[in-house]
């Protein structure tokens, strides 16, 4: 239970003369993944931070399943939100599960109750904890730490996880490894989480929703397929790379780019058929590793058939999406 | 022999050691103590602004600059002779490496860690108890370890000014020529010095928690590697 609402928020630190964040407002479903996802400096930390009041907002509400956070007391609040930031911040002095288990221990949980679970939070972020429990996290490697990191923002079960660049000290491999460990993880808790990042990969990789930033204000918000197909502006289609082939094959899916008509590859029974919901790379695998002309595309839902997909289909639509400049009509920003 | 002549000397009661020996103590651990708690007020209180810390830092750094006789001479004048100007003189002394292990020891403090504590929901307490001072304590008390070496081993010098102790020894003896008065002065300040030294290292080491102490064996080892 946590939906997170963003109502015109905005922030002036004293002696600026712009606005950090300008007039913001968004809604973060339940359970979903959000993306921050702005050049350094587009004020994402500072609208991250006001969600657990280390930064009050000049002006606007913020609110969690309806309630506005500024009415409640900041302690409690920031107890009941998961809080991981770039840097970690393991307290260095404390032992693996000292550090996991200390918002539990403020919380007066028994000892038996924060010794298990310890271990199963140590478990679930993919540290074995007969090893790692009385370790200190100078004797971890950064993943490792920032492993330690997730699993202390989870020890009392928050419903909300406020997560700022938490993989951007990491390198490209372990990177990816968490990620796949986020989500993973995700699967299972169904948190509500807001995610500050500048790396568009990694907004598209786990973004159920990608909040865009720029300059303080809130650009464009969608999925990474909405954002693909319609971005919002020039900036919106530069910044996520528009015209990224690789992006597109990997992000769209074949619904996208599916020709009407079930004609052209035949209602056999033994033809290759791909999902609607497929990305277009999977289709593209498909139809090389079959040798086939084209995909019967069925509805990922009824399981009917709906359509084909071709090689010039993917190509027509990579290539219309490259040159589509900027849409109309798109999910309205709040300016 | 001159060790059987200074143990003659020291059992003597008209040289009255064990008063000496107590007046040195007491000017010493006074002074220590004042030191470390207005060492560790005001590296406390400098520390979150900036005017004040730049001028307590290198006031701090001039003050250890200064030798520490000409620091005693230069005082004479407005703080007069005996127990009191003697005490004010070595906790002066005392209080630089004290301050500046403060400050910098709250600096040194990453801000993510106070970041992540805030963030966790950790009030300013608990903050302070858990985080903070475990983390600066080892630090000021290298600073006191400083501090107290140095206090024992200039205490002497406070016989110049009256404040008795061992000093008297050593300035009686270098006025009357007498070796044996001198060594009775000079060797138990060396003793204890050292004994301070040994006393507050041990106290440093005890301080420092497991964790800050990892990595300083991983690098003696690859040093040694
Ligand atoms: N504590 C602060 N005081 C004054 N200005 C700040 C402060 N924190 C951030 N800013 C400014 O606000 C803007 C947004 O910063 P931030 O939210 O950190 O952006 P991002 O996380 O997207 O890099 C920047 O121009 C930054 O310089
Ligand atoms: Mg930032």
């Amino acid at each position: 239970m946590a939906r997170i609402a963003f109502h015109e928020v905005s922030k002036y630190y004293r002696g600026a003369s712009k606005p950090a964040v300008d007039h913001v407002s968004f809604e973060v479903a339940e359970s979903s993944i959000c993306m921050l996802l702005g050049t350094s400096g587009s004020g994402k930390t500072t609208l991250l931070r006001m969600v657990n009041r280390l930064i009050e907002p000049s002006s606007g509400t913020i609110t969690i399943d309806g309630h506005s956070i500024l009415e409640e007391n900041p302690i409690q609040l920031r107890r009941r939100i998961g809080y991981v930031i770039q840097q970690v911040g393991l307290f260095p002095h404390m032992t693996i599960a000292e550090n996991v288990r200390l918002t539990a221990e403020i919380a007066g949980w028994s000892k038996d109750r924060m010794e298990r679970r310890v271990d199963e939070l140590l478990t679930l972020v993919g540290l074995d904890p007969a090893e790692y429990r009385r370790r200190y996290p100078r004797q971890l490697s950064g993943g490792q730490q920032q492993r330690v990191g997730l699993a202390r923002a989870l020890a009392s079960d928050p419903a909300i996880l406020l997560m700022d660049e938490p993989f951007g000290a990491l390198d490209a491999i372990t990177r990816v490894h968490l990620q796949d460990e986020l989500q993973r993880i995700q699967r299972e808790m169904r948190k509500t989480i807001l995610f500050v990042t500048h790396d568009v990969e990694e907004a598209f990789r786990l973004g159920d929703q990608i909040a865009i930033l720029s300059e303080g204000r809130l650009v464009q918000i969608g999925s990474p397929v909405d954002l693909l197909l319609r971005p919002a502006d020039e900036f919106v289609s530069r910044l996520i790379g528009s015209d990224n082939i690789q992006r597109q094959l990997q992000y769209l899916p074949v619904r996208s780019a599916m020709l009407a008509g079930t004609e052209a590859a035949g209602e056999d029974e033994r033809q290759p058929r791909c999902s609607s919901e497929a990305t277009l790379l999977e289709a593209l695998m498909s139809l090389i590793a079959s040798g086939a002309q084209a995909l019967l595309v069925y509805d990922e839902q009824s399981q009917a058939p709906i359509g084909t997909i071709t090689l010039s289909a993917i190509n027509q639509a990579i290539t219309t999406v490259r040159h589509t400049e900027t849409a109309p009509t798109t999910v309205s920003p709040a300016h | 022999m001159l060790l059987i002549q200074l143990w003659q000397f020291i059992l003597d009661p008209a040289n009255t050691f064990w008063d000496h020996t107590l007046a040195y103590l007491q000017v010493c651990a006074v002074s220590v103590a004042l030191a470390t708690v207005l060492g560790i007020v005001i590296g406390v209180a400098v520390v979150r602004s900036p005017l004040l810390s730049f001028v307590a830092v290198n006031l701090s750094g001039l003050m250890r600059a200064i030798p520490i006789i000409a620091f005693l001479a230069a005082a004479l004048p407005y703080l007069g002779v005996g127990f009191k100007p003697t005490i004010v003189a070595l906790t002066l002394l005392g209080i630089p490496p004290i301050l500046l292990n403060t400050y910098t020891g709250i600096r040194s403090i990453e801000p993510a860690i106070i970041d992540a504590a805030r963030g966790m929901g950790l009030n300013t307490r608990q903050i302070l108890l858990r985080i903070q001072v475990p983390l600066v304590l080892p630090i000021v008390a290298a600073g006191v370890r400083t501090s107290a070496v140095q206090i024992v081993a200039t205490a002497t010098l406070a016989a110049i000014i009256g404040a008795g102790g061992y000093g008297e020894y050593i300035v009686n003896g270098l006025y009357e020529f007498k070796t044996v008065q001198i060594l009775a002065g000079a060797l138990p300040v060396a003793l204890l010095a050292m004994l301070v030294e040994l006393l507050m290292g041990w106290l440093q080491r005890a301080l420092t928690p497991a964790g800050l102490r990892v990595q300083e064996t991983a690098l003696s080892e690859a040093v040694r590697a």
